[in-house]
């Protein structure tokens, strides 16, 4: 069984805010809402000051409370891991968005763009207005990619915006349940954690924050 | 890190906890004074419907409303807004039938706790998430709808029992969730919304009972509202990098 996973290596991850941009093209979000973030961190106190970038997003988790909360069944898990919203029945209560433990879920009640008109790549329809949206792990490029036969994380015409963006090779995708997979070999020769796991979420966003011992 | 208020629910939210639980609780002193008169009733029904009204402003896409109904399985929205539908349904059978009354008692009982339940499922806030959250909203739900009975006459000894378990479920809470936030509201539920009713309920009940709901409301506005911080992101491991 497939199970799509986001790999971030902390260690790789320069803060260039790369992905976000390509997210955003790719994705066409309105302003304010950025369905993949680079979080900048600051540890510690001067001189003893450590910096880490946290890619964030939506997590897709295995048991996903905003699935759980939402009174419209608009939100769903896919066989393969990914957790999507169905625009056509979600109310928008925002519900989802204060279950979430990881601030991944937006919504809009206006239509805006950027750069006042709508770009070529943005959708002037109204189906993302006064509904949740959030990162769908660019479920188009890898349904449109894996039925060409196309492997999601290997190919870049399958893999989504912001992995095929990353200018250090911090991010990687792929199916954890396939031992020969790309995630599965960096998740079997680093130590790694998942935000939150506390919460019997399970998310599928592994970060790797050192070699394997 | 990053922890930040959320934004989504306002105030339009917080009305139906406000409103939602105070009408429920008076269907519910209603059925145990076993009263004979349908303004309380009335009002109850009237307070629900208005809470749920301000929730219906609240969301993005209105006139898709009746998908709220979608998924019992999971939601307890879902269960709230079905609960809602039995507690009007039996709510007015009690104008024309005395048996229906506790029945709406009771259906008022489970939409108060499917309110209570909406906070506790919202894994992300930690002030929601509490397991104290639950009795902190049904007894401030009773309290509140002891608090409106009072204007109607209504036994003080259920309202002394009821502002009592309000004040307990909130110091339980407050031992569980530390948030500054619920300070200044919750001083007032324990001082105003407590002490002084019990003071005044023998002599000036009505005065008793709206202090006892308008501690109730403000307290579980700011919980909505002011209280509900996310989580925020956290790093178990910070990166190693270089050399070591």
């Amino acid at each position: 069984m497939t199970r799509w996973a986001m790999v971030a290596d902390l260690r790789r991850c320069v803060g260039c805010q790369t992905c976000t941009a390509a997210c955003k093209q790719a994705n066409a979000t309105p302003p304010g809402v950025q369905w993949r973030r680079v979080i900048d961190l600051e540890v510690g106190e001067y001189p003893q000051v450590k910096r880490a970038f946290v890619p964030v997003g939506c997590m897709h988790c295995d048991d996903p409370p905003c699935m759980h909360v939402c009174p419209t069944t608009a939100t769903r898990k896919r066989a393969d891991g990914i957790v999507t919203i169905d625009y056509d029945l979600c109310i928008g209560c925002s519900y989802c968005a204060v279950a979430c433990p990881y601030q991944a879920r937006f919504k809009v009640d206006r239509q805006e763009f950027a750069f006042k008109a709508a770009m070529p790549n943005e959708d002037r329809s109204d189906k993302r207005i006064g509904v949740a949206t959030k990162c769908t792990f660019c479920v188009d490029r890898i349904d449109a990619g894996t039925a060409q036969g196309l492997r999601p994380g290997v190919d870049p015409e399958a893999t989504p915006a912001c992995v095929n963006s990353c200018i250090a090779k911090a991010l990687h995708f792929g199916d954890v349940e396939d031992p020969e997979s790309n995630v599965s070999a960096l998740l079997a020769e680093n130590q790694f954690f998942r935000m939150h796991e506390e919460l019997g979420t399970g998310p599928r966003f592994y970060y790797l924050w050192d070699k394997a011992p | 890190m990053m922890s930040r208020l959320q934004r989504s629910w306002d105030a339009r939210a917080a009305l139906n906890f406000m409103l939602g639980g105070a009408g429920s609780g008076l269907l519910v002193m209603a059925a145990l004074t076993g009263t004979a008169e349908s303004w309380p009733v009335a009002l109850a029904l009237a307070l629900i419907a208005a809470g749920l009204g301000a929730v219906w402003l609240e969301i993005g896409r209105k006139l898709r409303a009746v998908h709220v109904f979608f998924n019992p399985f999971t939601s307890w929205m879902t269960r709230e807004s079905l609960a809602a539908v039995v507690v009007f349904g039996f709510g007015i059978g009690s104008f024309f039938f005395t048996w229906a009354l506790p029945l709406a008692a009771l259906s008022g009982m489970a939409f108060l706790y499917c309110q209570a339940r909406i906070l506790r499922a919202a894994k992300g806030i930690p002030a929601w998430r509490a397991p104290e959250v639950v009795p902190l909203i049904l007894f401030t739900g009773l309290a509140e709808g002891a608090g409106l009975g009072l204007f109607f006459g209504m036994e003080p000894m259920i309202f002394i029992v009821a502002v009592l378990a309000r004040a307990l479920a909130w110091h339980r809470y407050r031992v569980a969730v530390k948030s500054p936030a619920m300070e200044p509201p919750g001083k007032a539920l324990a001082w105003i919304g407590t002490a002084l009713p019990l003071a005044l309920v023998l002599l000036v009940a009505p005065a008793a009972g709206f202090l006892a709901l308008a501690t109730g409301w403000w307290l579980k506005l700011a919980l909505v509202t002011r209280a509900s911080f996310n989580q925020g992101f956290s790093l178990p491991r910070l990166p190693v990098r270089g050399t070591r």
